[in-house]
């Protein structure tokens, strides 16, 4: 009997987990008429949600995706909520490849990737709207004498072809090779860039970026990488092909390993006035301060 | 009125139970029916109150169960258990083998087990036995304090200064490993080894002791030989207490292992069974074969952790009996 007790209750428990994300859409009633999907660009930013009609917006946005996006996303979710009192903007950070699947199969309003879209996905009627920007800085400790890699270095390094700092013009000392865990967003991104998915040979998995950085900043041996927004003075962010990591360098694209927070939306869906209304917040040239604030570089600021 | 009562029971407790009753009855059998209903629903409620806790005994055991088996079916039993390589998230041929996690964990605890031990019982000896009432006073709060500290805290002591020292010893690329993991668990086991220890050596009869003493034993001799041999169950459970500790601990060693699921060697990065959950499940994203794959390590933890109840249930059985 007890054990019958406990087996319903391990079922509620887990449909109450597989509902969490399917409970969305049910506000987006009334479409606007003069909506257009699948806007690729940052063109038809035409009412950005301060106008007197946006006041009357109300209805709920789900989104879900990337949680390399949190940052972004929560002071989006903030300024957003002030501007449009009526409307809450619901994130949950599942990671870029169930954000998008989610948005495909309907299940939230805009899905959220930190990662561009695959040929595939964009088949299936994923469409990409770039909000931000993100570099992957390539971090070593402040000691270290090496002032160059190139990606190929970086990717030899990360493959495990190069062990010792001294075949890149370093110290004569055993690399320590640092990254983070399988699923992050942050090491998908890297390892796509550089085209080395699957074949890294890691020293250590840390599982968030300050520890990453706190772990390259305590040990002269090891290379790391971060999220540009992350990097501060006790590591050093070393160029890539004579190229430093920056604001700028990454905003022109001459810094190569770099990533764009996507939001996705789906072909020929309408999505909600809220959504909608939401997106081309996040698409208009009043977002780049928030994308700044967050940590990401704006796309054309 | 209520006093007066408990007194008159108590009173009849010490004279005869029947009497007492009887009395009971004879004073008033509305009060006593009304006190019987608020005796029966406290002991509902005390009843609910434990059903609550086997019922989250029960609904673990059997989520885990559930959610734990579809990713063993899948991978298989025997290349889950016995694979060597796992690689979750790997696109086009990931691999779900445990093998390096569970003999991680295993190797990760005896060596906690073998440095902790011998500090934990001696300690325990040293406060129970050897030390001035002054240093004993000292160092217990000491002791009881190191259990009082948060894991974390211990990983970012690790992290910060042993993992460093390690790396500059032993001249390594990095110095998360095994071997911090050992280290920072040895010491977090210590408080349970010494304070269950020490209860047990305690609780050995003076009898005992001063007839060892009176046969001409030296002090040390009577420890050891007589106190510690009487008290040899209570440390037994001192110790499956510790490897029990060991082996569910995850967010310090989280931090100073290093987290790669390699075989495990001293000086290698590695990844236990609970930081193997851990460090994955923030992205694994829910239904995949990769979370499935997780709440199966979570099983595998949870069987090894039965494991180790049992044993703590037979060894304080055992010292029940003696």
């Amino acid at each position: 009997m007890k054990r019958i007790l406990a087996l319903a209750l391990a079922a509620v428990m887990a449909c109450a987990a597989l509902a969490g994300c399917s409970s969305s859409n049910s506000g987006n009633a009334g479409n606007a008429g003069n909506n257009t999907t699948g806007n690729n660009t940052s063109d038809n930013t035409g009412n950005t949600g301060n106008g007197g009609d946006a006041a009357a917006l109300s209805g709920t946005v789900n989104t879900e995706g990337s949680t390399s996006m949190a940052d972004v996303m929560s002071i989006f979710t903030e300024v957003f909520k002030e501007m449009n009192d009526g409307v809450t903007v619901n994130y949950s950070g599942t990671g870029s490849g169930a954000g998008i699947e989610a948005v495909l199969a309907g299940t939230c309003d805009i899905g959220l990737s930190s990662r561009a879209l695959t040929d595939d996905e964009k088949a299936s009627g994923a469409v990409e709207n770039i909000v931000a920007l993100d570099g992957v800085a390539i971090v070593v400790n402040p000691e270290n004498p090496v002032s160059d890699l190139t990606e190929e270095q970086i990717a030899q390094i990360y493959t495990g072809e190069i062990t010792n700092w001294s075949e890149v013009g370093g110290n004569d000392a055993e690399i320590a090779v640092l990254g983070r865990e399988s699923g992050s967003g942050t090491r998908s991104a890297f390892e796509e860039i550089l085209g080395i998915e699957d074949a890294c040979a890691y020293t250590n998995e840390y599982g968030s970026t300050g520890d990453v950085i706190g772990s390259v900043a305590g040990n002269p041996n090891a290379i790391g990488y971060a999220s540009l927004s992350a990097v501060d003075d006790t590591v050093k962010a070393v160029p890539v092909g004579g190229v430093e990591c920056s604001e700028a360098t990454v905003q022109d694209g001459s810094y190569t390993i770099q990533r764009p927070f996507v939001m996705v939306t789906v072909e020929g869906t309408e999505l909600s006035e809220a959504a909608q209304a939401f997106l081309e917040f996040a698409m208009s040239a009043d977002a780049a301060q928030y994308i700044e604030q967050a940590g990401a570089i704006a796309p054309n600021a | 009125m209520q006093m007066k009562d408990a007194m008159n029971l108590t009173a009849a407790g010490a004279g005869g139970r029947t009497a007492g009753k009887a009395q009971v009855v004879g004073k008033d059998t509305g009060r006593k029916n009304g006190r019987k209903a608020a005796e029966h629903i406290m002991q509902v409620v005390f009843l609910i109150c434990g059903l609550i806790a086997v019922g989250f005994v029960l609904l673990i055991s059997v989520y885990l169960i559930i959610s734990g088996i579809p990713a063993i079916r899948e991978v298989g039993l025997v290349n889950f258990l016995f694979g060597d390589t796992w690689d979750s998230y790997n696109k086009t041929d990931p691999q779900f083998g445990i093998l390096p996690m569970i003999l991680t964990s295993v190797y990760g605890t005896a060596g906690a087990i073998v440095i902790g031990v011998p500090i934990g019982f001696f300690t325990a000896v040293f406060l129970s036995k050897v030390a001035p009432p002054k240093l004993a006073a000292v160092v217990r709060p000491a002791v009881s304090l190191l259990a009082g500290i948060p894991s974390v805290v211990y990983g970012l002591v690790g992290m910060i200064v042993l993992v460093p020292w390690i790396r500059t010893t032993f001249n390594l690329p990095a110095g998360d490993s095994l071997f911090a993991a050992i280290i920072v668990l040895a010491v977090m086991i210590l408080p349970s080894i010494i304070s269950v220890s020490e209860t047990a050596l305690q609780a050995v009869p003076q009898e005992y002791e001063e007839a060892s003493l009176a046969l001409g034993a030296t002090e040390l001799e009577t420890y050891f030989r007589v106190s510690v041999p009487a008290a040899k169950s209570g440390i037994a459970a001192a110790v499956v207490l510790g490897i029990g500790r060991a082996i569910g601990e995850a967010m310090a060693i989280l931090m100073v292992a290093g987290n790669v699921a390699n075989m495990p060697s001293l000086f290698s990065s590695v990844r236990f069974l609970t930081t193997g959950i851990a460090i994955e499940m923030n992205y694994a994203s829910p239904g995949s074969l990769q979370r499935n794959a997780l709440y199966s390590i979570g099983l595998v933890l949870f069987l090894f952790i039965m494991l180790i109840n049992v044993l703590l249930n037979v060894v304080l059985k055992r010292e029940k009996e003696d």
